[in-house]
């Protein structure tokens, strides 16, 4: 038989001298990487199993394990990159789509760091937030466009404004299910959302039950499979989300293999455990904006228009006019993630090549809705690679009300990016349904570690807001004159209506 | 000349207004002298004057000030106006020579009341909107032809020059007004353009404004939102909007379009008490958009009375005064004791709380 196989991407290097063979990291493996070789008395690698996911490397009490990448040479081709040589190799073998995780992995410019942001000095002056008052809560809804007061001793608000979550800082938890994370992890994040003021979403996997008790900071997500959709479920929660589309795979449905599905994942989820859990492409009854519009409303009937509801869509080549029509069909917020948006399974074909950057969908999709008068009747939620609090600032300069972030809260609770959520074997416990492997997070810690990140993106967002001389969030919101771009073509800086450096005010 | 300015123009100021609540006339004489003693806030790059109740006789009147820079833009801009409006009066604005004061543009005022067959054309059924709408169309779309004052009434006088040197090409001191707002400007830039300077005014809303608006972008584009175009790329512009839609358009009392404007901080709001917390919560979720965030002063002048307000950490100066019928605004007390040696009361407004002055209910002016 003739071997196709490729060379190991990653080399497992252990120091002889300094290993004592505990056998710590054979546990910590979640890929079955490292064993005890008994004859040979030591430690041996599988390396062509390594995913470089660190765990055995950072939890060696020895430091005797180094990941290192594979240096094999290939014959150097602009025309066929080393990725692709390999997916060809993979696919002759298998036959079948490839899968991966996490977000878009291709080296497509980010835009965001093209982007600068803009400071205060002497005309008008930056703000000390270590001195004065920086404000960062935002409110998510729909809004009339004005108000109307009645004077009876003081003034008496007359107009009803739609029902609204409010957020103390700009930041949510993006839809992320249970079954795709563990348990740990949602409690995790549930509990940090209830601390720093926020919310989890619940992806499309239900909510577990020992999370009720934090519905009030919770966005459940009613997607094409319907899973643990139920009465209980809507009016529990904060808001409801309709997930129509994700920035990782546009245009088709969520896929959990049926081994992420154990008894607690099946509970949940309503369906048999050991089962895949397919979600259709599209919404069955939803073929166009009327029947988003009969969903949106069927949800606002079944809680008596108590709370928002909110449409996710994946950023595409339209989604200025998708999102006034979603706007139109009476969502109250909208969630765009854009083509970076993470995932915990997908076509690597998809999710490398399909949808735009958010911070395009975010500038011309705001843009639109004003052309079109809508604006104010829904909140924008931009997702898909914001990883720091500098594209935080960013998207909402560019037009949004708040952001989501998926990947980076992962990575708050170990995550390597190591892209194999899809197999379950998440050596960090994030994504994977193995017990001995999800046990390894501790939902109080997990929660500390994101209630960090918030505070640390929060307090820097602060030091943004108070250099561009402004002491709340929503003189920053839609404000692209605070951004300048550099080294953008110009075509995409009209698109994101930014000038170029160097461009007065 | 350019109309519109190529770029933003920040600046810094001096502001100087009082009233007669009484509705008593008071020459510009005295408003001249408020601003003559903060003229180190001022350069010789910008100042102008409101005052209320000058052209009694005229009073039913849109009292268009218009500046041209040329006889074709002058031609093309009455042709406009021959379309819309029956006009009562027509006439060069009387000035006078000022040695330091030079490249004035064709000064002209209109006293005019919108035409029936135009206003029934325009399918809007009141008069102030056709007159703002118009204003907006020539300010935006006939090149070298500029309305700064459009109210009933009321004028706006402005231009290049130190305040005094401006009251006097004006003539300021022959007008008489139960209300008088000024301003002289301290840009960090030279603008060289007379629609540039302050009060910025429209129908019978005019502005002063001392500072730099940092939330600026926002502002301009929520007010784009809501059918205003703006064309001068200044901070007092985007105010004047604001004013004039949250009062005007929406409604709001001006008390509360000056909590929209300064709002109150998160932590105030959550230990009001109901139905407060509600109100200045839903102003806060609703006009997000439209709050000044950055320092200012403004004075703005709405035809029976004129308000204050500050930035809601008070990053400018704003001093209030009090005597008999008299309210006094300016950005330095010395300006007021100047004209009032001996106020009753004189104080220094928190940031965001609006100084709100006007006509007792019974004058009628
Ligand atoms: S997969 Fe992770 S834990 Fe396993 S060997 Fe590789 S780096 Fe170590
Ligand atoms: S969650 Fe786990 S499996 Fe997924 S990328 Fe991160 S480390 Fe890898």
């Amino acid at each position: 038989m003739k071997r196709y196989e490729m060379p190991p991407s990653f080399r497992l290097k252990i120091d002889r001298d300094l290993c004592v063979a505990c056998k710590r990291c054979t546990d910590e493996c979640g890929f079955g990487v490292l064993s005890y070789d008994h004859e040979a008395g030591r430690i041996k690698a599988e390396h062509a199993r390594c995913v470089a996911c660190h765990r055995c490397m950072v939890y060696c009490p020895q430091s005797a394990i180094t990941v290192e990448a594979d240096t094999h040479a290939y014959q150097q081709s602009a025309a066929w990159p080393v990725h692709l040589r390999e997916q060809v190799y993979r696919q002759a073998a298998t036959g079948g789509i490839l899968l991966t995780a996490m977000g878009n992995a291709m080296q497509y410019e980010s835009i965001f760091d093209r982007l600068v942001l803009d400071a205060c000095q002497v005309t008008n002056p930056s703000i000390d937030p270590l001195r004065e008052p920086m404000e960062l809560r935002t409110y998510l809804g729909s809004r009339p466009d004005s108000l109307e007061f009645e004077q009876e001793g003081g003034y008496r608000l007359k107009t009803e404004v739609p029902p609204q979550i409010r957020l103390e800082t700009p930041v949510l938890f993006s839809a992320m299910s249970l079954g795709a994370l563990s348990l740990p992890v949602h409690k995790s994040l549930a509990t940090a959302a209830r601390t720093a003021g926020t919310f989890l979403n619940t992806g499309e996997g239900g909510l577990h039950e020992d999370l009720y008790p934090y519905a009030e900071n919770i966005i459940v997500q009613v997607a094409s499979g319907r899973f643990g959709v139920f009465d209980k479920y809507l009016r529990a929660a904060a808001a409801i989300e309709i997930k129509i589309g994700q920035g990782a795979k546009p245009g088709i449905g969520g896929h959990l293999p049926g081994e992420k599905v154990g008894d607690e994942v099946a509970a949940t989820r309503m369906i048999p455990a050991g089962t895949d859990a397919l979600s259709p492409a599209p919404h069955h009854d939803i073929y166009s904006i009327e029947d988003l519009r009969q969903l949106v409303f069927a949800l606002k009937e079944s809680v008596e228009y108590s709370k928002p509801i909110s449409v996710k869509i994946a950023a595409v080549h339209n989604i200025a006019a998708i999102a006034c029509g979603v706007a139109r069909a009476g969502a109250d917020i909208i969630q765009i993630d854009g083509f970076r948006g993470s995932t915990g399974a997908a076509p690597t074909i998809i999710r490398d090549h399909v949808g735009i950057p958010i911070e395009i969908a975010i500038a011309v999709v705001d843009q639109r809705l004003r052309e079109e008068g809508l604006r104010n009747r829904v909140s924008l939620v931009a997702g898909g690679s914001i990883r720091s609090s500098a594209d935080l600032a960013k998207a909402i300069a560019l037009g949004a009300d708040a952001c989501a972030i998926g990947t980076a809260a992962l990575i708050a609770l170990g995550c390597r990016v190591c892209m194999k959520c899809y197999t379950g074997n998440c050596s960090w416990g994030i994504t994977s349904q193995r017990p001995e492997l999800y046990g390894r997070i501790d939902p109080h810690e997990g929660a500390e570690r994101l209630v960090n990140l918030l505070r640390g993106w929060s307090l820097e967002l602060k030091e943004i807001l108070g250099a561009c001389g402004v002491n709340s969030i929503e003189s920053l919101r839609g404000s692209r004159m605070r951004l300048r771009g550099i080294g953008l073509d110009a075509q995409t800086l009209e698109i994101l209506g930014v000038s170029a450096a160097g461009a007065s005010c | 000349m350019t109309y519109v300015s190529e770029g933003r123009i920040a600046s810094g100021c001096s502001v100087g207004a009082f009233i007669d609540r009484s509705g008593r006339a008071i020459s510009g004489d005295v408003v001249v002298e408020l601003m003559a003693s903060m003229r180190d806030r001022a350069t010789d790059l910008g100042a102008g004057y409101a005052g209320y109740g000058i052209y009694p006789d005229l009073k039913d009147f849109y009292a268009l000030h218009i500046m041209y820079d040329s006889p074709t833009a002058q031609v093309r801009t009455e042709e406009m106006l021959r379309s819309r409006f029956a006009i009562k009066r027509d006439e060069v604005m009387p000035t006078r020579q000022v040695d330091s004061i030079h490249a004035a543009p064709l000064l002209r005022r209109y006293f005019v009341r919108p035409s029936h067959l135009a206003l029934a054309e325009s399918r809007l059924d009141e008069e102030d909107e056709f007159v703002r709408r118009t204003v907006m169309q020539i300010n935006a779309g006939l090149e070298g032809a500029f309305v700064f004052s459009s109210g009933k009434n009321m004028g706006v006088f402005k231009g290049v020059g130190y305040p005094e040197e401006i009251a006097e090409f004006f003539r300021i001191g022959e007008y008489d007004a139960y209300c008088w707002i000024a301003h002289g400007r301290f840009p960090t830039n030279t603008p060289g353009w007379w629609g540039g300077a302050h009060p910025f005014s429209v129908l019978n809303w005019s502005i002063v404004h001392n500072g730099e608006i940092s939330s600026y972008g926002i502002n301009r584009r929520y007010l784009e939102m809501m059918g205003y175009r703006c064309t001068l790329m200044t901070d007092t512009e985007v105010m004047a909007y604001l004013v004039d839609l949250l009062v005007r358009r929406h409604g709001l009392p001006a008390y509360l379009a000056c909590k929209v404007l300064a709002p109150p901080f998160w932590d105030e709001i959550d230990r009001m008490d109901e139905p407060d917390r509600q109100v200045y919560e839903s102003l806060r979720i609703v006009y997000g958009s439209a709050s000044v965030n950055g320092p200012f002063s403004i004075v703005c002048g709405y035809g029976r009375g004129m308000f204050g307000l500050n930035d809601r950490i008070k990053l400018r100066p704003m001093i209030a005064a009090e005597k008999g019928d008299m309210v006094y605004i300016a950005s330095e007390e010395s300006a007021i004791r100047a004209i009032e040696a001996n106020p009753q009361r004189v104080w220094n407004p928190r940031g965001g709380e609006p100084v709100i002055a006007q006509l007792y209910e019974d004058v009628a002016v």
